[in-house]
């Protein structure tokens, strides 16, 4: 067995330097590396490009690395929660990459699975086919999408063990497992860390090949956004 | 004229036993009241779930299960999670029988506009591009016009495309009409709405038939 284990998220997030480009997991503040991004913040590196579906709200997630003005760069899906986001994107201090969700997901993929490049007929057409190679498949327009090149992934799993297998819960899932093994260094943070042998192969989303280095965060928050209940 | 839940209402009736569908944040979630009796949906949401159920009870909120509107949600009998990835090849692949979104504005030749507005700050597109590229049924819920009295549907889209060639049906507060290669036919009226008012209101193509029926809602 491999042993994965770092000692918290300091270890864990050794050799990030500025201007560096990250991969963060989670949908809105759902599955969100939450240990990770503190640490980020604590180090106070800048110039970070982060590839990241959304990018947090004020307050919480990626809008406590925005606070600090540590992103130079978002790469995201949708953005539309967040003040200090809007304020720093309007005056031009922060620059943003709005690309389809599907889109991003796969950039990952491609960039976990060795491809250097995909075509998708997602965008085409519009403003995000721009300068992109496009080609007809059967009849139907594709874009050429390239895969993301990043230094650091910091994902985040329910349970995990020493190996570095993950195992994720519910739409936390999102993302993270598309990042895994997408960047040059893979952080996994997980609520629960577990000996080896402890679960079940067959119960694995993630194999630990695709995690370099793995540990139990601490003092998860997890955040709701939008609370929406019923009457019993 | 309908509301938003008679919008809603009258999309419901396009939906057949076993489809599986993603439904668009706005109007559309409201279609989700109105499923048809006797028949059976199953809800996709693009961040992953697929079996989506209505809101938790009050104290049963789970942080780990949301829709792609970010708000709480359950699971029915035969749900499943799922990766952003593997959402996305459930879309792009077609495995998805109808997708139901919003609009700024809909062209004639299937055209959809639904994500930003120059000039004002742009959120993304979220999953719509890779939405309405792949479906291969989408139905637009949204308002005949905007806040200003201005036609929605359209010659051709004003603003930056989020599709081409896409839509299949527009359902509004005053009808439904299908895209054709001639342009938007007219299939029915919403209640006490005439073929003038919907002439009035629509910029794009209109094709009327000689006998437009009114919808039926129940």
């Amino acid at each position: 067995m491999i042993r994965k284990t770092v000692n918290g998220v300091e270890e864990a997030t050794k050799g990030i330097k500025d201007n560096m480009t990250f991969m963060l997991g989670g949908f809105g503040l759902c599955g969100i590396p939450e240990n990770a991004i503190a640490e980020l913040v604590r180090k106070n590196i800048n110039g970070l490009t982060c590839i990241s579906n959304n990018a947090g709200v004020d307050d919480f997630g990626l809008g406590l690395l925005l606070q600090q003005k540590q992103i130079k760069k978002m790469v995201s899906s949708y953005v539309g929660e967040n003040d200090e986001f809007e304020r720093q994107m309007l005056s031009g201090e922060l620059e943003v990459e709005l690309i389809p969700q599907g889109t991003l997901a796969e950039r990952c993929r491609a960039a976990q699975g060795g491809f250097p490049a995909f075509y998708t007929p997602a965008g085409y057409g519009t403003e995000v086919a721009e300068g992109k190679e496009t080609r007809e498949f059967n009849g139907k327009m594709y874009i050429l999408e390239k895969a993301f090149k990043a230094d650091f992934a910091f994902v985040k799993a329910w349970k995990g063990d020493e190996a570095g297998n993950l195992i994720f819960k519910g739409t936390a899932r999102n993302f993270n497992p598309c990042m895994c093994g997408a960047a040059k260094i893979t952080v996994a943070e997980v609520e629960e860390l577990v000996p080896a042998g402890t679960l079940d192969p067959d119960q694995v989303h993630i194999p630990g090949i695709f995690v370099q280095r793995i540990f139990q965060g601490k003092n998860y928050e997890k955040r709701i956004e939008q609370r929406t209940v019923r009457k019993r | 004229m309908l509301d938003k839940n008679g919008i809603a209402r009258r999309i419901a009736k396009e939906l057949e036993d076993g489809y599986f569908v993603n439904l668009g944040i706005g109007i559309p979630t409201l279609v989700a009241n109105y499923i048809p009796e006797g028949i059976e949906v199953e809800f996709q949401s693009e961040n992953g779930v697929l079996g989506m159920g209505p809101f938790p009870f009050e104290g049963e909120e789970d942080a780990d299960i949301i829709n792609a509107g970010k708000q709480t949600i359950t699971t029915m009998p035969g749900a499943s999670f799922f990766d952003s990835a593997t959402s996305f090849n459930m879309i792009r692949g077609q495995h998805v029988d109808l997708t139901i979104l919003g609009a700024m504005e809909v062209a004639e030749n299937g055209d959809i506009a639904n994500w930003k507005i120059p000039g004002k700050m742009v959120k993304g597109m979220g999953g719509a591009m890779d939405l309405v590229a792949s479906a291969e049924n989408i139905i637009v819920a949204m308002m005949h016009t905007n806040r200003a009295g201005a036609s929605k549907l359209l010659t051709r889209c004003s603003l930056p495309l989020t599709g081409v060639n896409c839509v299949k049906k527009v359902v509004t507060n005053l009808a439904v009409l299908e895209v054709t290669e001639d342009g938007f036919k007219l299939l029915e009226r919403a209640p006490g709405v005439s073929v003038e008012e919907i002439k009035n209101a629509t910029e794009g193509k209109l094709i009327v038939g000689d006998n437009v029926p009114e919808m039926i809602l129940d």
